[in-house]
This record gives C-alpha cells, sequence and structure tokens, in this order.
C-alpha cells in the first residue's frame, strides 16, 4: 500500500493542500453520519470539480484504495460511514446551482447543493422541486440521489428517482459518463439514471444532477386530525386514499412522538390524543383545496377524529411542517439511542403494519414511536433502546427482525427513503429475495470489480457483519 | 509532556449533555464557520464529537486540532436555537474552553499571555480602573495620538493592531451608576434596574442613556445600582470561568438589593451570560439558587419593552433599516420577534431584511483577537449581505456587532449607521408633536 506521506502529497497535487485532512480530529469528524456508527477513515479529501473527483478516483484506483463519497452526512442508513480505512470523498465544495431552466423546468445542479437550496431558488422562477425529506434543510442533492430520498409530499409528487432527468457519475475508474439530458422522454437503452438513483456510493460518485421541476401550486393548505385511537387515524388513511383524493401529504404521528415534539418545539400537539393526521394539499384552485379539504375532514370524522382544525396563517402551517420535520432527532428526548426504520408496505396494509408494530412494541418491552408518510404506506417505527444496554439490545435486535419480517410479509419492504447502508444490510436477501441479489451483486462487480466503491454497504457479508453492534 | 488525555477538576463539560447529539447534521448551515469553510471538523456537530473524545480519552485535549476548534467556534449558539434534540451546546463549549485555557496556559507565548491578563484581569472586575483606561483611549483618540502611534507601528508591535481597528469611538462622558434613580412619565408600571455594562457605558453611553429615556417614556421607574459592574461574560467565553463567578456574585448582590422588578440589560452578550448565571454555580447549591432566582429578573430591553408595552408617542422617522439579529439575544435568549415588533411601531420607518441576519457577524467577544482571519471573513460577508439591503441604518442589539459591523462596513468603504433599537425608539420620541397625533380614520379617509 503506499505510504501515507506519499498519499497525501498526491491528493494535495490534485485538490490542493487545504482540502486534504488527515489530523486526528478530522478523522474523527469524518468517521460519522447521522446513525450511531463510528469508524476512523484513512483521509478526507475535498475536491472542487468533476476532473478533481475523477483524478481522485484514479488515484484509488491504482492504488486499491477504498473510497466512500460523502455529501452533507446526514444519511440515515449509515452509508456514509468510511468502512475499511477508506478515502472520505466529501463533495460539498460542488455546491452550485449551474441554471434553473423555465423552459424545459430543469434544474441543473452540482451534487453538494443543499435541498432546501433548490427549493428557494426553484421558487423564485415559480417552480418547484418536490422531493422533501425532512433533513431538507440539512441534506444535499447528491445524497438525496445516491439514497433515493423520499419525503412527505411524495404521497401526490413521487420520489427523488421520478425527478433525475440526467446525471453526469465517475466511476470507480476514474472515467466519466453521462447519461440522459434535459429530454423529457428517453428509452434509449438501459436506464442508468434509475441504477445510480439510490446506488449509495457503491457503484461512483455522482457529479451532476439535472432535476426536473414542476410548475408551483398556487395555494396550498395544512390541516391536523386528532383521533382517539390510533387505528381509527389508518384506518381513515385507507378510506382517504379509496376516495379518489390525492392530498400532498398524509403524515402520522403518535403520541409518544408528539410528546418528543413538544418537547422540543411547544406547538400546541394535542398530548392526549393517541395519534394525529397531518394533511397537506395543494393546487392551483382555491375553491377545488376547499373541496378536497371539506372532503378529508368528512372522512376523518367518520373515521373517529374527535376534531379537525385548519391551520389559520403560512406561519402555522410552517410550525406544522417544521416540527414534522424535526421528529425523528426529537425523538432522542425519551433514550439515548435509537434505531430508526423505514418501513414501506402497500398503504392497505397501514392499519394491519401498525398493529403489529404495537404488539412488537409490547411484546418486547421496548418504547417504539411510530411516524411517517401513512398516506403512502412509508412508516418510522424507531425502537428507543440503550446502546450499553446489552440485554435490551438483543430485544432490539429481535424486534427490528420481527417487524422487518412483518412489512415483507404484508408485501412490503426493508427500505422506503433511508436506503440499505449498514443498518439493514444482513437483512437484504429477506428484503429483496436471493435473485435479485444475486443481480446486483452482478452490477456491482462489473461496474467496480476491484470493490473499491463505499466497501461494506448494502450487500450482506459472508460471514454475516452485526450492523447492531458494528 | 503530561498527560492531558480525558478533561479534569472543575468545569468539566457534562457528558448527559453531549451524549445528546444524534449528528442529524441540522446545525451545519446554521454554523458560521461550517458555512464559511465547509470542513465538518469546524461545524457544531464535529466539534461536539472532539469534546466527547476528549472527554472518553481518545483525544488529547491540547491536540492542536481540539485547541483550535474550541477557539474558532464563535460561541453564536445558532446551532443551539436549531437542534432538535436540545443540545445545550454552550455548556459544552465553555467548560472546554476552561479546560483547555488550564492545559494550555503556561505554553502561549508571554505578550499573549499579557494580552489576555490584562484584558481579561483587572480591567474588566474594576469599573473605575476601565472607566481610567477607557479615558486615556478617548485622549489618544481626540488628539491624533492615536494615528501616530498607528503610523510609527508601535500597535503592530504590541500586537493590538486589529484591537486598535475596533475599539469604539470613547464617550464624551460615561453612564456611571452612582444609585441613581429617574421616574416614570405618567402611571408607574414597574421598577427596573439598568444593566449599565463595561463597554457600554464607556463608548456607547448614549445608548444606556437612551435606554433609560425609553424606560421612562414606557411608565419604568429606572435605578442604576453602584456596585453592580461587569457581567463576566468575556471572561466565561475565554475559559476564565473562575473569574466569571467572581463578577456574578458581585452583580447579584447588587440587583438583589434593589427589589426592582426587573434588571434590564441593552447588550445581548450581557443578557444571555446574566441569564445563565446558575450554569455557573453547578457546583455551589447555594449560589446556583440566588443566581437562579437573579436570572428570573433579566430581560433584555427589546424583550422587556415588549412584554410591557411602549409610549405610543413616537414622531416620524423616514428612514429604511435592515435588522441584525445579534447571535445571544436570537439564538441564546431566543428573542427575534420583539425587536422587530418594537422597530414596525416607528412611523415612517421601513424594515428590509438582509439574508442571513441570523449568522454571527464575527464579533463574539475577543474573538476579532484570538480568530482574526476567521473574524474578518464573517464580518465582509455581514456587510455584504448589508449593503445587498440597500438600507441607510443597520440596527442591533448588541455593542460588539455594532463595532464589528462599522468595521466591516467601513472596509467596504461605506458609512452606513449603525444604531441599538433603543437610540431609534429614541429619536422617534424626540420626534414626535402632540399635533400630528392621534390621527383619527375618518380624517385621513376624508383627505383621499
Amino acid at each position: 500500500m503506499i505510504a501515507a506521506p506519499d498519499l497525501v502529497r498526491e491528493l494535495a497535487a490534485i485538490v490542493g493542500e487545504a482540502h486534504v485532512r488527515t489530523s486526528d480530529e478530522d478523522l474523527l469528524a469524518y468517521g460519522f453520519d447521522g446513525t450511531w456508527y463510528e469508524h476512523r477513515p484513512l483521509a478526507v479529501v475535498l475536491p472542487a470539480t468533476t476532473a478533481e473527483v475523477s483524478a481522485v478516483h484514479r488515484l484509488a484506483h491504482r492504488e486499491r484504495l477504498a473510497i466512500t463519497p460523502r455529501a452533507l452526512g446526514s444519511g440515515l442508513s449509515g452509508g456514509a460511514v468510511p468502512l475499511s480505512g477508506s478515502l472520505v470523498l466529501s463533495i460539498v465544495r460542488m455546491n452550485a446551482i449551474l441554471e434553473i431552466d423555465t423552459i424545459n423546468h430543469v434544474a441543473v445542479v452540482q451534487p453538494g447543493v443543499i435541498n432546501a437550496d433548490l427549493q428557494a431558488a426553484a421558487d423564485a422562477q415559480g417552480l418547484f422541486y418536490p422531493p422533501d425529506p425532512s433533513s431538507l434543510k440539512q441534506s444535499a442533492l447528491g445524497g438525496n440521489v445516491a439514497e433515493n430520498a423520499g419525503g412527505a409530499r411524495c404521497l401526490k409528487y413521487g420520489v427523488t428517482s421520478d425527478y433525475v432527468q440526467a446525471l453526469e457519475v465517475v466511476l470507480p475508474s476514474g472515467d466519466v459518463f453521462r447519461t440522459g439530458g434535459k429530454m423529457v422522454k428517453n428509452v434509449t437503452g438501459y436506464d442508468l439514471r434509475a441504477l445510480f438513483t439510490g446506488s449509495e456510493g457503491t457503484l461512483g460518485t455522482i457529479t451532476e444532477i439535472t432535476l426536473r421541476l414542476l410548475p408551483k401550486p398556487r395555494y396550498s393548505r395544512t390541516a391536523l386530525a386528532t383521533f382517539a385511537r390510533i387505528d381509527d387515524a389508518a384506518r381513515t388513511v385507507t378510506s382517504i386514499m379509496a376516495s379518489g383524493l390525492i392530498p400532498t401529504s398524509i403524515e402520522l404521528l403518535d403520541n409518544l412522538t408528539m410528546r418528543c415534539v413538544e418537547e422540543y418545539c411547544a406547538i400546541g400537539l394535542p398530548l392526549d390524543a393517541d395519534a394525529v393526521l397531518l394533511f397537506g394539499v395543494d393546487g392551483n384552485h382555491e375553491a377545488a383545496l376547499d373541496d378536497d379539504l371539506a372532503s378529508v375532514e368528512e372522512l376523518a370524522r367518520q373515521g373517529g377524529a374527535s376534531s379537525i382544525r385548519l391551520a389559520r396563517s403560512q406561519t402555522e402551517s410552517d410550525q406544522l411542517w417544521a416540527a414534522r420535520r424535526a421528529v425523528a432527532p426529537a425523538l432522542l428526548r425519551k433514550k439515548p439511542h435509537k434505531l430508526g426504520e423505514d418501513i414501506s408496505v402497500p398503504r392497505s396494509a397501514i392499519p394491519e403494519m401498525i398493529a403489529k408494530i404495537r404488539e412488537i412494541s409490547e411484546r418486547n418491552a421496548l418504547l417504539i414511536p411510530v411516524f411517517g408518510h401513512a398516506g403512502d404506506g412509508n412508516l418510522h417505527p424507531n425502537i428507543l433502546c440503550d446502546r450499553s444496554d446489552t440485554e435490551e439490545m438483543k430485544r432490539v435486535r429481535e424486534a427490528a427482525r420481527e417487524i422487518f419480517e412483518a412489512a415483507v410479509a404484508l408485501g412490503g419492504t426493508l427500505s422506503g427513503e433511508h436506503g440499505i447502508g449498514l443498518l439493514k444490510k444482513q437483512f437484504m436477501e429477506m428484503g429483496v429475495g436471493s435473485e435479485a441479489l444475486r443481480v446486483m451483486r452482478a452490477i456491482k462487480s462489473a461496474l467496480d470489480p476491484l470493490g473499491i466503491m463505499n466497501p461494506g454497504k448494502i450487500f450482506p457479508d459472508a460471514g454475516g457483519v452485526d450492523a447492531f453492534t458494528l | 509532556m503530561t498527560e492531558t488525555r480525558g478533561f479534569s477538576g472543575p468545569d468539566i463539560p457534562p457528558a448527559d449533555v453531549f451524549n445528546r447529539c444524534v449528528r442529524c447534521g441540522l446545525c451545519l448551515p446554521t454554523c458560521p464557520t461550517y458555512v464559511e469553510t465547509l470542513v465538518e471538523t469546524s461545524g457544531p456537530r464535529g466539534r461536539i464529537a472532539l469534546i466527547k473524545a476528549v472527554a472518553e480519552g481518545r483525544l488529547d485535549v491540547t491536540s492542536p486540532g481540539f485547541v483550535h476548534q474550541m477557539s474558532e467556534c464563535l460561541d453564536c449558539r445558532a446551532c443551539e436555537a436549531v437542534c432538535p434534540s436540545g443540545v445545550a451546546y454552550g455548556r459544552l463549549l465553555e467548560p472546554s474552553r476552561t479546560q483547555v485555557e488550564r492545559a494550555t496556559a503556561a505554553r502561549r507565548p508571554w505578550h499573549v499571555r499579557m494580552l489576555r491578563a490584562a484584558l481579561l484581569g483587572p480591567l474588566f472586575s474594576s469599573m473605575p480602573l476601565l472607566r481610567f483606561v477607557a479615558a486615556l483611549v478617548r485622549f489618544a483618540q481626540r488628539t491624533g495620538l492615536e494615528t501616530l502611534a498607528r503610523r510609527l507601528g508601535l500597535l503592530r508591535v504590541a500586537g493590538l493592531q486589529s484591537a486598535q481597528q475596533l475599539a469604539p469611538r470613547i464617550s464624551e462622558r460615561f453612564f456611571v451608576p452612582r444609585d441613581q434613580r429617574w421616574s416614570a412619565e405618567g402611571k408607574r408600571k414597574a421598577t427596573v434596574v439598568i444593566h449599565a455594562g463595561c463597554v457600554m457605558h464607556v463608548a456607547f453611553a448614549h445608548v444606556d442613556e437612551a435606554t433609560v429615556r425609553v424606560l421612562q417614556k414606557a411608565g419604568c421607574d429606572v435605578v442604576a445600582p453602584r456596585s453592580q459592574g461587569c457581567c463576566g461574560a468575556i471572561d466565561v467565553h475565554a475559559g476564565e470561568m473562575e473569574r466569571g463567578r467572581e463578577l456574578a456574585k458581585r452583580n447579584i448582590i447588587a440587583f438583589e438589593q434593589s427589589g426592582a422588578d426587573a434588571y434590564v440589560v441593552n447588550a445581548a452578550g450581557c443578557g444571555s451570560t446574566l441569564k445563565e448565571y446558575a450554569h455557573l454555580f453547578a457546583e455551589d447549591p447555594e449560589w446556583h439558587d440566588r443566581a437562579a432566582a437573579f436570572s428570573a429578573h433579566v430581560r433584555d430591553i427589546t424583550q422587556w419593552l415588549d412584554e410591557v408595552g411602549i409610549s405610543e408617542q413616537l414622531g416620524p422617522l423616514e428612514r429604511t433599516v435592515t435588522y441584525q439579529d445579534a447571535c445571544h439575544l436570537a439564538h441564546a435568549q431566543r428573542i427575534t420577534a420583539a425587536p422587530r415588533r418594537l422597530l414596525a411601531k416607528i412611523p415612517g420607518l421601513r424594515l428590509r431584511e438582509m439574508a442571513e441576519s441570523s449568522l454571527c457577524c464575527g464579533s463574539a467577544g475577543i474573538y476579532n483577537l484570538t480568530q482574526p482571519g476567521m473574524a474578518e471573513r464573517l464580518g465582509r460577508r455581514k456587510a455584504e449581505n448589508i449593503l445587498a439591503a440597500d438600507v441607510e441604518i443597520v440596527v442591533t442589539s448588541n455593542p460588539g456587532c455594532a463595532m464589528q459591523m462599522a468595521a466591516a462596513l467601513r472596509g467596504k468603504g461605506k458609512e452606513i449607521a449603525v444604531k441599538h433599537v433603543v437610540e431609534l425608539l429614541d429619536e422617534s420620541y424626540a420626534a414626535y408633536k402632540p399635533s400630528m397625533r392621534p390621527e383619527p380614520a375618518s380624517a385621513s379617509s376624508s383627505v383621499r
């Protein structure tokens, strides 16, 4: 292996001395993401151009060094945690919005652009970028594409992959290629955009993204429905979706979740209720929105809602959504750690899935607050725990397995929007089946024969690495 | 070298605070040093990881990167204000600085030690001495001695160049607390203490005076206890906890005796320190409770005026202004709406928000002296945002911010006035003519 000083010298020749970091402090600060894993990288390199990314890849390829691409490191599956002494390749300096094209309705961006910054830039042109992960203020589009991020608005508008129109990718070898373009239709060969979207940094480094934008709906409304029983809330979701209405979002928060959020920002959530549903609707005609909301209200009342209230102002609406986005980190107010799950089931199965999670929670004597994008079937049961309690961690592992099994049995899967990373890799076969896993391995070894891109992610290792104790 | 892994002695960053960090990263885009560098190590999440690593013996408290990060952090607390899991970042940084300070004090070059000793020692402990030094500086400023010293390069030799560039123009007369009592105008609503401050009372005496007048207008009797002094912020932020505690005790004793309903302060940095005195006495139950009772009385001037209501006898000020959120008001005290509500009451005044109004301007106490490079970058960024807003006046609520912004704007070759919220209120009261108001709604509609 290349000697450390030579490596640093070569990296510095590519990106400049200030952008190669190897101090103890830097290696500590780049060793983690939004999960609890922590590993020491070999070095951190922050390139500013595609050419620099390519040169770093060539060097790593030549020296057989592992690379872990990283954007803002807010991921919730361990995707940006550097295993095997990886080189962390941070793309945050590549943070320019290159173009907002108002005729073709696309944005061309570098991967380090923060989601919220694109939203603001699009908004200024009367356009909008729908995918809105809860981390929209602290996650970059490169990471959003690599993890195929979702969000609350995905119920109506779909997920990141529905908006990726073109990509520029640096392959493990350092070769650069582009796929897709500004055109709407494109069936010229395999859809490589779809392949790289959600590839979690295991196939290459994304260096430029063309995203589809939509004209911004003129009006939006927010409403909050309160339920004495979470089962009623769950059944209300299915009855609303069956009625033919498509709200922008239907979010569910259970009682424990509400208590944590209320502690963070007291916005007056009904803490005596078992659950609430938070509705968003949008469109260009106010009268149509009012109609939709009236139908939602009626269905919610029929479903057992004790009250439903409309956000009176934009500020109140913004507060409710900001509170919703703060849920995941706010949960740590009850226990020192959490295992944040991200199961996705057909929405018809939501009532059954929620009942199952409650049952698993009680049987394993664990606190498992449930919240998530109920309208599209993507739930975030978070198992609260203390990692130093080995007995409890055994129950946590068991509960996680049971939740995955229940989701798969209901026709669902392991992850809706966080990705697999480290956190769920030992359950991959259960999630996709052995044949699909074999196809994925074939793609991986064709594109990354040396296995240098983000090693240790997605695929269950031979010998079975335990992500719970890693 | 001695073993310095882990923290020791008093003032240890509490594990229950740093263990609360879930590393979600929501703090990153709010952190001035992160947005300037885009380096994780220079962000709150990185710094918390380093503090945890030292606490767990994985990193040396004197390691250069740790020492640098504890100093590079502005302690602006923007991260704390947005943290969903409630990490009280200030309670980590301040003791960490104390730990670094203790472990590295002996290694500093002699002139830095002297400067720190002079700045942080007697100068802020004794208000008469501070006033004496301020009078000397005023003499130098008025006689041209200062210009001479700068030409001769004397300030550079003494390492005081950036201090001199920032030093405010010393007030013609000081606002010296001598147990004065000013009476409320009209019906008395409350009796309040005014905290005259250290820098405030010699360099912004006019703001202290305006504060008294505006409080009188708001129906408050105002008293200025003689034995008060510096709040201790400069010491606490620099990791000099022991001296901070001494200063805190003096103010607690002085204000307790006043029997006032509220202790009003017009400098955001001081206000946040006064409100957090209890943290200084975590290991001293008796003083801890007294400090907590003291802090419950403390109000920022804008918060207090917003609470009790102000006189509506405001005259027109036809000005376009922007408001800079002082970090220790917006983040540490979470006060952002009150100053804007007060400004909105002034007839004719147009408030035009600048971009990044709550991003630190780089002032942060003695940060200009400890981190001149980063302070200058942040000052330039702030000046650019102010200029882009195209206003006549920048309004803020903290002397450090005022000095930093004035210097940064001068650096851009622009003279834009920097004023405190109470100065504008005071000017507006002065512009009031009884004939102008009340303006009946019917009268204005008949004109149309």
